[in-house]
């Protein structure tokens, strides 16, 4: 019998510190895994993804006043894309309270792992399974008549990939402070909506007035929004380095805070 | 065996917690294994097993993932993760359900599953929060056939809490604690002798009086006492 407590160091050290490879994996397959076997909300995140754009396409596109050339739905495909990120995101993110609500988030909350390797794990898993839905809904640039290179959609997959795992840390730090599904609800109307209103995902920027353009600038999405659409149409607000910047700022921000959180956790 | 006897709200959990290191004592140390609970809660964790008085299973998952997940976390060497969790389900006799999500387990089957999840990783201690709360007289005994089995098959300390008198008597040292205290340390013949009661059920209502005790708190309540200091060992 191997003494217990002599394996606890696993894993690789980085930076000084102990990075637990059992615990990343594991959170990180646990995601996928569910993913995978939850074919209503694959599906279901698509069909919303398709009535979006076509309903809001077919609306607005003879009121839109092209812009860099783009029609409406060439326009709003990108957006259509942050949409399905943000709503993934928080969604796979608050899966937490439902752990927590039936008990698995004790099992692993009293396991030899650093909580840190949890929370690493379950945002890359987040962001995997929510990149996997944005790259659903990529599927539909044909309807929107965006072209897609092959150069495009690989240089598209890592800045959802980045998007995602921005929004995934946030989701983690809301269901970190959250402990029953009273505040369930509000989620949706008091974070998602908002932050994807005020993302430029449905109107160009250019054409609205400076104090709401302050208000998106502050809007993480913003730039999830921004750097995705000027890789796939060229039409861009900021740099596509001040973009990524912003992105890696908030998710190591939103990380940092989330292990915080759960390890306070009893 | 150690059984830990108290009415509700003694303190029970709370104490489990902190031996657990889910819980910072206010003040005082524990050992666990040789381990300082506060000083050294990764070694403590690597050395005990622990089954909540919650389900802590993943009902969306099978049988066997739940246990695959288990030996990541807790670091089984990844060559015998394969044959513990075999033996495990084994032990418990849920081999042959080992494909099947939890969700369609019984409330008896999900606490041998959790019991067998639990000794995956080898725990010196195996802890148990009322293991027993809310399965039937038959379920229970199985589950007690087991657990005894495993004892001598193993050599595990099992660290028990329970409302059932009867389920203490097989135990080698029993505890009563009250109002966050120790109360009383024994064998259940000590303790029985002590009291100059005919039971152990008599000597714990000797023990600890008369009085019915308020219902259950949550958890959640549990802890906020604890944070006030209220229960203290």
């Amino acid at each position: 019998m191997t003494i217990a407590g002599a394996r606890i160091e696993t894993g690789l050290r980085l930076g000084g510190r102990h990075v637990d490879l059992d615990g990343i994996s594991m959170a990180w397959q646990r995601d996928v895994f569910r993913f995978v076997s939850q074919r209503t909300r694959i599906v279901s995140g698509a069909v919303r993804s398709i009535v979006w754009l076509v309903v809001l396409g077919l609306g607005l596109r003879r009121s839109f006043v092209p812009i860099h050339g783009l029609s409406y739905e060439q326009f709003l495909f990108p957006g259509i894309i942050a949409m399905a990120v943000i709503f993934s995101a928080i969604q796979s993110a608050i899966s937490i309270i439902w752990d927590r609500e039936f008990g698995f988030l004790r099992e692993v909350l009293v396991a030899p792992v650093p909580r840190s390797s949890i929370v690493i794990g379950k945002a890359l898993g987040g962001a995997t399974t929510t990149s996997s839905q944005a790259l659903i809904v990529l599927c539909l640039a044909p309807i929107a008549g965006v072209s897609l290179g092959f150069v495009q959609i690989v240089e598209v997959v890592p800045l959802i990939f980045l998007t995602s795992l921005a929004f995934v840390s946030l989701g983690i730090v809301i269901a970190a402070r959250m402990h029953d599904f009273e505040g369930f609800g509000s989620i949706q109307n008091f974070v998602i909506m908002p932050l994807y209103l005020l993302s430029g995902a449905m109107f160009p920027l250019a054409r609205t007035s400076s104090q709401l353009r302050g208000v998106v600038d502050t809007d993480p999405l913003s730039y999830g929004v921004d750097a995705i659409r000027q890789t796939l149409t060229g039409y861009r607000v900021h740099a596509l380095w001040a973009d990524l910047l912003v992105l890696l700022g908030v998710t190591v921000i939103l990380m940092t805070v989330a292990v915080s959180l759960f390890n306070r956790e009893g | 065996m150690f059984a830990f006897l108290g009415p509700n709200g003694a303190g029970k959990t709370t104490t489990i917690k902190m031996l657990c290191t889910l819980l910072r004592p206010d003040r005082g140390t524990a050992q666990v294994n040789g381990f300082d609970v506060a000083a050294q809660p990764a070694e403590v964790r690597a050395s005990i097993g622990i089954v909540f008085q919650e389900y802590t299973l993943d009902d969306y998952l099978t049988a066997e993932r739940n246990l695959a997940y288990h030996c990541m976390i807790y670091h089984v060497p990844r060559r015998e993760r394969r044959g513990r969790v075999q033996e495990a389900l084994e032990l418990v006799g849920l081999a042959d359900r080992r494909n099947d999500v939890v969700r369609s387990f019984s409330g008896g089957m999900k606490r041998r599953l959790e019991v067998a999840r639990a000794l995956l990783h080898r725990p010196r201690v195996l802890f148990l929060d009322e293991p027993t709360v809310g399965l039937d007289p038959q379920t229970r005994r199985y589950l007690w056939e087991h657990l005894h089995g495993l004892r001598q098959h193993t050599g595990v300390t099992l660290f028990l809490t329970t409302h059932y008198i009867a389920e203490a008597e097989g135990a080698d040292r029993v505890a009563v604690i009250d109002h966050g205290r120790i109360v009383a340390e024994d064998t259940p013949a000590g303790l029985i002798g002590r009291t100059g009661a005919e039971s152990l059920e008599d000597a714990f209502v000797e023990l600890t009086g008369g009085e019915l005790r308020p219902e259950e708190a949550s958890s959640r309540e549990r802890l906020a006492g604890a944070r006030r200091g209220r229960s203290r060992l």
